[in-house]
């Protein structure tokens, strides 16, 4: 975990670990998984919340729990970029971790495989095999998805290529 | 477009009675020329060739098959047409995929299976196979489009979907099993998966696909900054499966930390993956006709031009439970290998009875090949091979204390889970 932020650190020790090993073809056990889910993603946001750092919102698209939507957001010199959410649960979980999708920025960004897949590779991969099968769904959002969005999102800003909502309703206008 | 061409070729005809110019008439004539040859590529280029019912031997120019037939006369295979009657699946139809499903269709297999999610883009053209016009097409359905025209002796399966998804799986697993000719004694339809995907998320779903069908399959990869590559033999149960270990990956050789890595997630080399592509097919052939030695793992690093080989034997502590059990039953079936083995070899030494030589003046021996490679093999713990690391860190083991006080603390309703989390959620 050298090189991390503080602040990511004690986010993380907080979220409670999961322990059952299954994937969504597991059956009974998967239920058992998902509820983990539950409790940690439950932990997280209240956590993200009474720290004033709220920042995605997440829920199971599917009542099988193997498609998950939502949103997350980023502020950048005082303004909220929001950017629509979704991944699937592999078969392999959780051997393998969920491919984050922003489909939005799909094309914006190299740092990105089609279809919106953030790229993981580098910075959380290793840490989500090292730490297999107690990461979950809240452990990739806080170590995958927001360290992304704090390093690309200024880059797209600052370059233009992401324009705040505000300012493309204007320009439409005028 | 040849209507339009002839009905050209009249209005010049009738162009030429008007005029009287000797000069004229002459480049009119040569307007002629030019349309009847354009009318005769249009032709060559519609042509397809008709399917061969019997794979001939014959020499002659206009047999597709003659120089594939004659590596059984050079005796390097015994009998190569059975190559029609295999089946193979191809996980993965990008650089590496779709260059193997090409190969493999001109040494005329029997049936291909396609997969894959993408669509053909622009950005694909620094590598082999797919064509500009062929941008927006399924990588899958623009294969078969190519495929088809090269060899129409080939049953071609496009099967457009991801297989890391539980619904793609279904489809993937069914599509492994469904028979297509009467052959006995396996599990699935196929004879071999190649897996030619570029992620690690795809790689664990094929293993498990095959794990469960205790399906061969070869594995294959190029890396992110495209010059190096591997190929991998794995039989469920009797090889390391892709979970028993973290992945392998042929070092690039030079410092790491000289590698730029940000700003991009990953380049290519249509040579890299041409030349991993050859490899694997080459092992392919020699698995399924039965020729050569088929490499159990291959590296390729195109730095210094060095290709690492090992072995590996499965994890008894895999975490994946399908290859578990094929290894289980992989060490039941061993007397009856043994005895095999034994009387084959009883068989081929009753052949050569007799030393060759009456006197060995400089006591040369040969020395069996499997001393030389158990150098070379290693268990899951094993130290590697020379120009060879892991890709990925192994698992942490589990804090005993913390996972069963996890267990028990989580026995709350789903339902009442997920009514919390909506709550958050719309706070």
């Amino acid at each position: 975990m050298e090189g991390w932020d503080p602040n990511t650190k004690s986010a993380l020790t907080q979220i409670p670990l999961l322990s059952t090993r299954a994937g969504p073809r597991d059956g009974a056990a998967w239920t058992q998984r998902l509820k983990e889910e539950y409790r940690a993603l439950i932990a997280y946001t209240t956590m993200n919340k009474s720290h004033d750092n709220d920042w995605f919102r997440i829920s199971a698209a599917n009542p099988e729990g193997t498609r998950w939507s939502g949103t997350c957001w980023y502020v950048h010199n005082l303004r909220r970029y929001e950017f629509a959410l979704q991944f699937d649960i592999p078969v392999t979980y959780p051997a393998t971790a969920p491919e984050i999708e922003l489909p939005q920025l799909d094309g914006k960004t190299h740092k990105m495989y089609r279809g919106g897949k953030i790229c993981l590779t580098v910075h959380f991969k290793p840490l989500w095999a090292r730490n297999c099968p107690r990461f979950g769904i809240a452990h990739a959002l806080c170590l995958g998805l927001a360290p992304w969005l704090a390093a690309e999102v200024p880059i797209l800003v600052d370059s233009g290529v992401l324009k705040h909502k505000d300012d493309e309703s204007t320009s439409a206008e005028s | 477009m040849e209507e339009d061409l002839r009905s050209l070729l009249q209005d010049l005809e009738s162009l030429k009675g008007c005029v009287s110019d000797r000069y004229r008439i002459g480049s009119i004539d040569e307007m002629k020329q030019r349309v009847v040859s354009i009318v005769n590529l249009t032709k060559s280029g519609a042509t397809r060739r008709s399917k061969v019912k019997d794979m001939s031997a014959e020499v002659v120019d206009s047999n597709p098959y003659s120089r594939l037939m004659a590596l059984q006369r050079m005796g390097i295979v015994q009998n190569y047409e059975r190559i029609r009657d295999f089946s193979v699946a191809i996980v993965g139809i990008g650089g590496v995929g779709s260059v193997a499903a090409e190969m493999l269709t001109r040494c005329g297999i029997g049936r291909l299976l396609l997969y894959d999610y993408d669509t053909v883009e622009l950005a694909n053209m620094n590598r082999l196979f797919f064509r500009p016009d062929q941008v927006g097409m399924t990588k899958t359905d623009a294969a078969v489009q190519t495929l088809s025209d090269i060899n129409p002796d080939v049953v071609l399966e496009s099967y457009s979907l991801n297989i890391t998804t539980v619904k793609g799986f279904e489809v993937f697993m069914e599509s492994l099993k469904r028979r297509f000719s009467q052959k006995s004694g396996q599990n699935s339809g196929v004879d071999l998966v190649l897996s030619c995907v570029d992620n690690y998320e795809a790689r664990m779903v094929v293993n498990q696909a095959c794990n469960e069908l205790g399906q061969t399959w070869m594995e294959s990869g190029v890396s992110e900054d495209a010059v190096s590559g591997h190929i991998q033999l794995l039989v469920p149960g009797e090889t390391a499966c892709f979970a028993c270990a973290p992945p392998l990956v042929v070092a690039s050789g030079v410092d790491e930390r000289t590698l730029k890595r940000e700003g991009v997630c990953a380049a290519s080399l249509p040579t890299t993956m041409g030349v991993v592509a050859g490899l694997l097919v080459q092992n392919a052939l020699k698995y399924l006709l039965k020729f050569g030695h088929v490499s159990p793992y291959l590296g390729y690093n195109s730095l210094k031009d060095f290709f690492p080989t090992m072995e590996m034997r499965p994890n008894p502590q895999c975490s994946n439970n399908a290859c578990i059990e094929r290894q289980k039953e992989y060490l039941q079936t061993k007397p009856a290998r043994d005895a095999a083995a034994k009387s084959k070899l009883e068989a081929e030494s009753s052949k050569n009875e007799g030393p060759l030589h009456m006197d060995n003046e400089w006591n040369i021996s040969v020395v069996d090949d499997s001393e030389m490679d158990s150098q070379n093999s290693c268990g899951v713990s094993g130290a590697l091979p020379e120009g060879l690391i892991h890709e990925l860190p192994t698992a942490e083991k589990d804090h005993g204390s913390l996972a069963t006080e996890e267990s028990k603390t989580v026995e709350d309703d789903l339902e009442e889970l997920q009514r919390q989390l909506d709550a958050l959620n719309a706070a």
